[in-house]
């Protein structure tokens, strides 16, 4: 799936993660990550980055993550909502029913 | 390499420093030998002024040479402006090598401890705690000590001072107020910080102490928490401290709900025990959740008509309160925590100044905490065998003193670790507290939001089972509070270390607890 | 630990912010609502989905009953609240201000559709219903009835006063009307009947004195405004250990009657009668789910 825009999703609040994802034709993905947690989590945040892209499709992205110390769940939510708002398509749900 | 009681491995030796594992809360017996104290008896005389115009000529009357051990009190907290300016006159001078052993390391704005690492100054560090831009660049590699830091509890300070361990040449108190001739306070004056019960032990101990001022009283100086008989020399100087940092008004009660709910958790655990009775006495410490609980615990004791023996430690303004609605009998200041604390010695004859030594030294003859009943203890993390950390950050960083935990955790009849479960992704219920500061068999509770454990190890288990069961109170394990916290946010990677000990954690004993290793780039 | 059944408090946690729908499922709420409707802003609505759908589907606290809030029924998000809602799989999803009984069966049609893709047991899903107008509370009896879903519904004074033209005040005489409406149509369809919010947090007396009343008039629960409201609130629906002693001496008297075969039952000068026995039941039903009474053996 193409990136259309780029989008932001997520605060600055602590226990959030701002995300934002830039189209990056022929750049492949790229993620520039800035955390406190960093040392313990960052491969884990690179992980599901990489997840959530890899399950919309998404091959070619810039994403800079602002990281509060932001939960699994809540890095997988910011990356849905910026990935849908860059595409410019609302999310089919049902998707969700073909998850094991 | 061996291991101690907490099972942490630990060297035999640390270049000069040698290691005696820890090996249990009550293991080290008492020394035989007389208490040691570099004090030099003196010849005052009537004629005699100790008034010098600077800290410069203090510095050179007192003869302050390279590698001499220097001691400061932190009584001012993040608002001390002494320790920066004494610094700087001792660079200006050229003097060299220092041990600088404050009672606990204080970071105000504008004073870059590390600098004067970096310059040679300081290169021995021992304290509470070393937390700031001088215990990061510690660990992180940037400066160096030529000895590892040594980190005490407040208990444990006056004890090593007494053990010849750590031997003062020169004290540094300030005082808000003092006259010429040394009789100093920390209630008077323009700065005050109340209690001066930390410097206490320095003032008997060390062979020269000066005391700095920003307020020359008329003699003599009433009341004087520190006596003129053990003061050589006195300097006043523009300003001692920033009162906006020292303590403005009374510390505010926090809105955070999580840390109110812990509170009235604890103040709930508190009021269900059988200790809760006539004439008990607590600890409730200063930190957002400690402030929240001395206001649930006053309306348990209201709403059963008890009045306190006595309340100890850093004390707040709610339980100057407590004292003022007659359910304290006694208020035993080691430190005031806020302005309202800081005053109250002055006007409440129940509020009074206690030298830290007898508040938290095991090693002498008598010491407050052997009488608590509660003490409420905050934590960075705590682990399934109830060791605490309270020193280091998720990524190893320094971010807390020892101050007296360790202390009122071994003494306190109900010890309550108090702490958020997680703090944004950072467990604080984990399998293995990454520094060991208090051992787990001393911790007889550990409140979350999320749930209680009590500690099957600790000496008043059964008591304090039976008395939170009759009261209805749910109970969780601490292996239950663990995997919440893990299944929230996940398995951290372990924080890399080298084999460099930067720090060395001692128990109140002076054995050592853990050691704190340079992290790995 | 699952949940224990009981209704007596149901707190709202903002869909936009992370730190708050975490640290709502560690207070002492029975119900938590993750809101998408009156916290979330317009531009933040697809956002607070997804935040919403993580939390619930894949961190749901396992002692609480679960809702989630959709936005207005005829607002443009809508319908893509329910088909997140339905696959987070909660308790229940409560629609802000119904006033028709159609309205819910319209509502419950979508779901068993939503369910059905989804592979859920269809009526799964429970709703409950917020009453925040005149029309709603004048119809309130219909819509309780419209569904099998509906679990409970709820009041809203704000939005109920405003369409009354009325003032809001502590005492609550405005509300008084809409409060018994709701009440007579829960009795009547045997659901949970749930209070409107005691909007100042601060005011800890005027919490009690408002308690007092609706507890008195019957009320299961109460939606709270702030997490310091909960603990009173706990307390207040649950029952005294006075009226579980005498709940228990009322069946103990019941019991030996039975026994020695006497017609009639007294216990304090009273008669026990059938209302009295159903009352003591109810009463230890509840003060065993709230942990306060532990039967025998």
């Amino acid at each position: 799936m193409d990136l259309k825009q780029p989008a932001m999703a997520g605060t600055l609040e602590s226990s959030d993660i701002q995300v934002t994802v830039v189209p990056n034709p022929g750049g492949g993905i790229a993620i520039e990550l800035d955390s406190p947690v960093k040392a313990q989590f960052g491969d884990a945040i690179r992980d599901t980055v990489r997840a959530v892209l890899a399950e919309f499709g998404v091959e070619e992205a810039r994403v800079q993550l602002l990281d509060q110390g932001a939960l699994d769940c809540v890095i997988r939510a910011r990356m849905q909502c910026a990935v849908c708002r860059a595409a410019q398509i609302s999310y089919d749900w049902s998707r969700e029913d073909r998850r094991p | 390499m061996m291991k101690n009681a907490v099972g942490r491995e630990l060297p035999e030796r640390i270049g000069s420093y040698v290691v005696r594992p820890y090996a249990g809360p009550e293991a080290t017996p008492a020394l035989e030998t007389p208490v040691q104290s570099r004090r030099i008896a003196g010849r005052a005389r009537p004629e005699q002024s100790k008034l010098l115009p600077s800290l410069t000529e203090a510095i050179r009357a007192v003869g302050l040479k390279d590698g001499m051990t220097i001691s400061f009190h932190h009584s001012f907290r993040e608002g001390d402006l002494v320790v920066g300016q004494v610094l700087e006159a001792i660079r200006a001078l050229g003097i060299k090598d220092l041990r600088f052993a404050p009672s606990a390391v204080v970071n105000p704005k504008g004073l870059s401890l590390a600098s004067f690492v970096q310059d040679g100054t300081i290169s021995r560090v021992e304290a509470s705690g070393i937390r700031g831009e001088l215990g990061d660049g510690l660990i992180n590699g940037a400066i160096s000590l030529t000895q590892p830091a040594i980190l005490r509890t407040h208990g444990a300070r006056p004890r090593a001072i007494e053990a010849g361990e750590l031997s003062i040449d020169v004290a540094f108190i300030a005082a808000s107020a003092s006259d010429a001739w040394g009789n100093c306070t920390g209630q008077l004056g323009a700065n005050p910080c109340g209690s001066l019960g930390y410097s206490f032990v320095d003032a008997r101990s060390a062979e020269k102490v000066v005391v700095i001022t920003d307020t020359l009283v008329e003699y003599p100086c009433c009341p004087a928490s520190i006596s003129q008989e053990y003061v050589d020399y006195v300097v006043q100087v523009e300003q001692i401290g920033d009162p906006a940092k020292i303590g403005a008004g009374a510390a505010r009660l926090t809105k955070n709900p999580r840390d109110l709910q812990i509170a009235r958790e604890v103040a709930r655990v508190m009021a269900a025990s059988r200790r809760f009775r006539e004439g008990f006495s607590f600890q409730t410490g200063a930190g957002a959740i400690a402030i929240a609980c001395t206001k649930y615990l006053g309306e348990e004791m209201k709403a059963r008509n008890l009045r306190a023996s006595f309340a100890l430690g850093g004390i707040t303004a709610g339980i100057v309160d407590l004292y003022d609605a007659g359910r304290v009998r006694v208020v035993e200041c080691s430190q005031s925590f806020d302005a309202v604390a800081a005053k109250a010695i002055l006007d409440r004859p129940g509020v009074v100044e206690i030298d830290n030594a007898a508040y938290a030294n095991a090693f002498n003859k008598g010491n407050f905490l052997n009488h608590l009943d509660f003490g409420v203890l905050g934590a960075l993390e705590v682990d399934t065998d109830f060791n605490v950390n309270i020193l280091t950050g998720s990524s190893g960083q320094m971010m807390g003193g020892l101050g007296g935990g360790p202390d009122v955790a071994a003494c306190a009849g109900v010890s309550i670790v108090a702490l958020p479960i997680l703090r944004g992704r950072t467990p604080s219920v984990v399998k293995r507290v990454f520094t060991c500061c208090t051992p787990g068999e001393t911790v007889a509770c550990v409140v979350t939001q999320a749930g209680i454990a009590l500690n099957p190890r600790h000496r008043n288990y059964q008591e304090l089972k039976e008395d939170l069961e009759r009261a209805g109170i749910q109970l969780t394990t601490i292996e239950a509070l663990q995997q919440l916290a893990e299944s929230l946010t996940g398995v951290p990677k372990p924080i890399e270390t080298t084999d460099e000990i930067v720090a060395v954690v001692e128990y109140r004993d002076g054995t050592v607890m853990d050691v704190i290793r340079k992290l790995k780039e | 630990m699952t949940h224990s059944g009981l209704k007596r408090t149901s707190l709202y946690a903002g869909g936009s912010s992370p730190g708050k729908l975490l640290e709502a499922r560690f207070y002492h709420e029975d119900c938590l609502v993750y809101d998408l409707e009156d916290s979330v802003a317009p531009a933040e609505k697809d956002a607070a989905r997804f935040l919403v759908y993580q939390a619930v589907r894949w961190h749901r606290p396992p002692d609480k009953y679960v809702l989630i809030r959709v936005n207005g029924l005829y607002s443009p998000y809508l319908e893509e609240d329910l088909e997140m809602a339905v696959r987070a799989r909660p308790d229940a999803i409560r629609l802000p201000k119904v006033e028709h009984a159609e309205e819910v069966r319209r509502i419950d049609a979508r779901i068993s559709a939503i369910e059905e893709t989804a592979g859920i047991a269809v009526g799964q899903t429970e709703l409950w219903c917020n009453i925040e107008s005149a029309l709603g509370a004048v119809n309130a009896k219909e819509i309780a009835a419209a569904s099998p879903r509906v679990a409970a519904l709820a009041l809203g004074a704000e939005d109920y006063t405003a369409s009354m033209g009325a003032l809001r005040s502590k005492a609550g005489w405005e509300i008084f009307y809409a409060r018994m409406q709701v009440l007579e149509a829960c009795r009547l369809a045997g659901i949970s009947a749930q209070d409107a919010v005691f909007s100042d947090f601060q005011d800890e007396a005027g919490l009690r004195e408002d308690l007092t009343m609706t507890r008195g008039l019957g009320f299961d629960g109460k939606t709270v405004i702030h997490p310091r409201q909960i603990d009173l609130v706990n307390a207040a629906f649950s029952p005294t250990p006075k009226e579980i002693r005498n709940a228990l001496r009322v069946l103990e008297a019941l019991e030996e009657g039975e026994r020695n075969h006497t017609g009639v039952v007294v216990v304090d000068g009273s008669m026990v009668d059938k209302p009295m026995e159903r009352r003591a039941r109810t009463v230890l039903a509840q003060a065993k789910a709230a942990g306060l009474w532990k039967e025998e053996g």
